[in-house]
């Protein structure tokens, strides 16, 4: 049903995302489906790394875990972008369609007030993307 | 990359990430405490002390820039010879952010918000008044245009006049001013995308301060600049709202009551939120470059509407008179005209260092993929000639009329110290004088929603600890925070005082901005090319 499911990682929140790493290869390993890991990043040092090039070896590596622990088919897709605190969740919306993601497996933060005003990210990307995304919470 | 400086430094290790509400915050400890309390504190004894405020600040500046007027002008010489050495030196091949990096901005994006966050504003209001002003008086014992009754001098008298006074208000927007924007950008940019650094001002001082970089004297630093940048960015705000009021009043024949300039910065400072929302693609390079076409086209209406032939004429002859008086106007021994010196000269120099930080941070933040010579020629060269031109169009018109046509309305508003309507005393001789009124307004309200945009952006980064991707109610936080100390400084009085400490911030960045200097040599020598 489902043959290119993109996850979206937070390279320095590993912890919290958890659960949506592991539902995500359940599925692929169902399916037979190929994961898209997709972290973005600025230009700019972050806490994860000092440049671009050290944040997609980071993920790199992380990807090869994720696809040796799950036994799953899976890629790396490091992205710049210019703003990422604005522009991450059309930055993921534009990701889904450059892999041709048919299922978006993402974890959200807990919903509140505050994202009537700031989108939660995964609220965002299920409701202005036409693909299927499961948001785990 | 080999280049990168080797520090166990995590971005973010001293940040404390709570929820207030239902707010993420991720900030600094404890830049982001010292900086808000420092100005929370500042703002309310500037408000319950009006008077021992004003007095104690407002003695401060000019204190300041008349004692020390030769560390302010050896400062800025040295930025203007440090940039064209890197010109000039092997140095300037290196490429920001690595020999592979791609520049993320066209060259019309990145010009246009090189304005946007620190002189777009300035450029309106005293485009038309200054090179008048120097017109009338000018430095270096030149005899003025009007003689002492306030009649016209004779031809030669008043066209000297004019050139030098064009070339006295270059000076103040040429070179100089990029320069030391050029030296904080740069180095900035280096230590960030090059050596791996937070992209925050103390990482600039990693080839002095070392481990210490990290401890109290970066602490110190980067509260001063985020200091600096909020009260500057605050009390132009309150000035500002109070501009476009007297402009509207001009214009429109609106009363400028303190409702309406309490209105015009809620408005402003509305929009410069929308603009933080939609993030630096969507918002500020936006509107930057929206401002930048509505400059260029009030500028093209001056120049054909205006005193064409004059306004070529006096853009050479300033031009070069800047270029020949440029070691007497740069000099500081001996100098006998004080009131241009400390008065105009003095103050700017305290006035563009004192914003250097914010500007110098934003313009780092969006020069990445530019070699060290095309960044220095292009911060440098281009915004000196855009505002030679500027001036030449604006300041040219009003000298022309003043000269030609005998009218005084814009020498009446330098009389009455009301910078604010000089432009519009100049747009009445000409046409459509509503259409291009209400244009400058326009300008000047969205160059002021770029700068409290670029502002928040700049002072969440500092007070965020290099941290470009924290939560963005952040910026809200300090979007808001500006509006509301504009608003009651406006109300209560302290405008100025608090100015006066902004401007004197001056002073200590002066010698803060030559030791970096030093380190982007230091910095820059180590890279690979």
């Amino acid at each position: 049903m489902y043959s290119n499911i993109m996850v979206p990682v937070d390279l320095a929140h590993l912890d919290k995302i958890d659960k949506a790493l592991r539902a995500a290869a359940d599925l692929a390993r169902h399916y037979g489906a190929t994961v898209h890991y997709v972290a973005v990043t600025a230009a700019a040092p972050s806490e994860v790394a000092h440049n671009p090039a050290e944040f997609a070896a980071k993920l790199d590596s992380f990807v090869a875990a994720q696809a040796s622990g799950y036994g799953i088919d899976a890629r790396a897709h490091p992205i710049k972008s210019h703003d990422p605190a604005v522009d991450l969740d059309e930055t993921l919306r534009d990701a889904g369609d450059a892999i041709d993601a048919d299922l978006i497996v993402m974890a959200s933060h807990a919903p509140g007030f505050a994202e009537h005003v700031f989108q939660a990210h995964g609220g965002y990307v299920a409701s202005h993307s036409d693909l299927s995304v499961f948001v785990v919470r | 990359m080999s280049s990168e400086i080797d520090t166990d430094y995590v971005i973010g290790q001293d940040n404390i990430q709570t929820n207030v509400g239902p707010f993420g915050l991720d900030f600094h400890n404890p830049v982001f405490l010292i900086s808000g309390l420092s100005v929370i504190f500042l703002v309310l004894f500037c408000l319950i002390f009006n008077e021992a405020a004003s007095s104690m600040f407002g003695a401060l500046r000019p204190w300041l820039t008349t004692q020390f007027d030769f560390v302010f002008a050896i400062a800025m010489n040295i930025f203007v010879l440090f940039c064209l050495f890197l010109v000039v030196s092997p140095l300037g091949r290196v490429k920001i952010g690595g020999k592979h990096a791609k520049p993320e901005y066209s060259y019309l994006s990145w010009f246009a918000m090189l304005f946007a966050a620190g002189m777009g504003i300035g450029l309106v209001f005293y485009g038309v008044l200054e090179p008048l002003n120097h017109t009338l008086s000018p430095p270096l014992g030149v005899p003025g245009a009007l003689d002492a009754d306030g009649n016209l001098a004779d031809a030669a008298v008043a066209a000297q006049a004019a050139r030098v006074g064009m070339a006295a208000t270059i000076f103040h927007w040429g070179l100089h001013p990029w320069a030391a924007y050029s030296v904080v950008a740069l180095a900035l940019a280096i230590f960030c995308y090059n050596k791996g650094l937070p992209l925050t001002v103390r990482s600039a001082f990693y080839p002095i301060l070392g481990k210490h970089t990290w401890g109290w004297p970066g602490h110190i630093i980067d509260s001063l600049a985020s200091l600096a940048t909020l009260a500057g960015l605050a009390t132009s705000l309150g000035y500002g709202a109070s501009q476009a009021a007297a402009g509207m009043n001009y214009v429109f024949g609106i009363e400028a009551t303190t409702t309406l300039k309490v209105i015009i910065i809620i408005a402003v400072t509305a929009l410069a939120l929308i603009s933080v929302l939609r993030g630096l693609d969507g918002g500020v390079k936006l509107l930057s470059e929206a401002n930048m076409l509505l400059a260029l086209a009030l500028f093209l209406f001056v120049l054909i509407a205006g005193a064409t032939a004059d306004i070529f004429s006096i853009f050479g002859t300033g031009l070069v008179t800047y270029v020949s008086e440029l070691p007497a106007l740069s000099n500081w021994i001996g100098r006998e005209d004080t009131g241009y010196f400390h008065g105009w000269t003095t103050f700017y120099w305290a006035w563009w260092i004192a914003w250097s930080p914010f500007v110098g941070m934003f313009i780092a933040r969006v020069s990445l993929g530019r070699t060290v010579r095309e960044f220095v020629i292009c911060v440098l060269v281009v915004p000196t000639l855009v505002c030679v031109l500027w001036m030449a169009a604006f300041g040219g018109t009003a000298i022309s009329q003043m000269v030609n046509d005998s009218y005084m309305g814009v020498q009446q508003t330098i009389a009455n110290w009301t910078p604010e309507l000089s432009l519009f005393a100049m747009l009445e001789q000409l046409p459509m004088t509503t259409v291009t009124s209400l244009v400058g307004i326009v300008l000047v309200l969205v160059f002021f929603v770029t700068s409290s945009d670029s502002g928040s952006l700049v002072v969440d980064t500092i007070c965020a600890g290099g941290k470009i991707d924290a939560p963005v109610s952040q910026r809200v936080f300090w979007c808001c925070f500006e509006g509301l100390i504009a608003i009651a400084l406006l109300l209560g009085g302290g405008l100025a005082s608090l100015q006066a400490l902004a401007i004197a911030t001056g002073f200590p960045f002066a010698i803060i901005c030559v030791a970096m200097c030093y380190c982007i040599y230091r910095g820059l020598s180590t890279e690979e090319v």
